[in-house]
């Protein structure tokens, strides 16, 4: 009986069958929403190519700043893989020290776009007006950093859960698969940054 | 596979990362650069940045080759996305008179 048991249990195992079905989970909303970042990209680009004032975005944007900006979400997610190490070794003190870090550079990056923005807005780049050129550069900036800003703002929560609810060693050792599934969400905007910087700042 | 991460040198990978986005900078400063080389270069150091994060921070490289093709699809999806807008956005509306004569109107 159990032998038939353990045979009809295998043949549901597929190859997506994965060790946390959370971390499926994850990935697959990651899939989606790599897609609408996609989308907007290609978006910004394709009104980007067929503007014929699109104004050269360095010379607005700068990219001291977010050039900055992007360094600190890299330093982000390393410490936030060495708080997964340290939660699957048990080291609660280590796995706080680097969650309490990620937060803390995910606030900062959040601080410096506050910043960066109050100093657009005050320079005329508006949502739907820009003195340097299509108004439509203002409205696709503000959309896709909006959009990222508000997924660093959502991961900055996540993050601040997992350290709160984890500060007792809840997700160390055997339950670290919870560090791992945020730490997914908080690669993949970092992930996302890169692309926004290289296709909204730099070219 | 738990060995296989505990393998990964993060700090090195932060290094490359690093490394990576100052010569996306440096790229900007070239003077004179054409645009088509300026995007060529400056996409090919993303996408190497890009599978720096997946491949290693989010454990892809270990994960089942099904997941990595399920990941693989919105970025093949986009990239076709970009090439099929191309050619209705960009050659013939750069070419179209009624586009040039909106822009002169704008001036």
């Amino acid at each position: 009986m159990s032998e038939a048991v353990a045979m009809h249990e295998e043949s549901y195992e597929t190859p997506l069958t994965p060790e946390s079905w959370g971390k499926l989970g994850m990935w697959v909303f990651l899939v989606g929403d790599a897609m609408s970042f996609g989308t907007l990209l290609a978006a910004y680009g394709a009104m980007r190519y067929s503007s014929a004032d699109w104004p050269i975005p360095e010379d607005i944007l700068g990219v001291a700043l977010s050039g900055f900006m992007t360094f600190l979400l890299i330093c982000s997610s390393v410490t936030m893989v060495k708080g997964l190490e340290a939660a699957q070794r048990n080291d609660v003190d280590g796995f706080l020290r680097f969650i309490g870090l990620t937060v803390f550079g995910g606030v900062v990056f959040l601080g410096l776009q506050a910043y960066e923005w109050s100093h657009f807005i005050h320079g005329g780049l508006g949502f739907a007006a820009n003195p340097w050129g299509s108004p439509l550069f203002g409205t696709t900036f503000y959309v896709i950093t909006g959009f990222h800003g508000m997924h660093v703002t959502g991961g900055v929560i996540y993050l601040a859960c997992i350290w709160f609810k984890g500060r007792n060693g809840a997700y160390c050792g055997e339950n670290a698969s919870h560090v791992e599934i945020a730490g997914l969400y908080w690669h993949f905007v970092d992930l996302v940054w890169i692309m926004v910087f290289t296709f909204i700042y730099l070219l | 596979m738990a060995e296989h991460h505990r393998a990964t040198n993060y700090w090195a990978v932060w290094i490359w990362l690093a490394v990576l986005t100052i010569l996306e900078v440096g790229v900007t400063l070239i003077p004179e650069l054409a645009t088509l080389y300026k995007a060529i270069l400056l996409t090919a150091l993303a996408v190497g940045k890009a599978l720096l994060v997946a491949l290693y921070f989010m454990h892809l490289r270990f994960e089942t080759r099904t997941l990595g093709a399920i990941v693989l699809t919105p970025f093949v999806i986009c990239v076709f996305l970009v090439f099929m807008l191309m050619p209705d956005v960009g050659f013939e509306m750069r070419e179209s008179p009624i586009r040039a004569e909106h822009v002169e109107s704008d001036h």
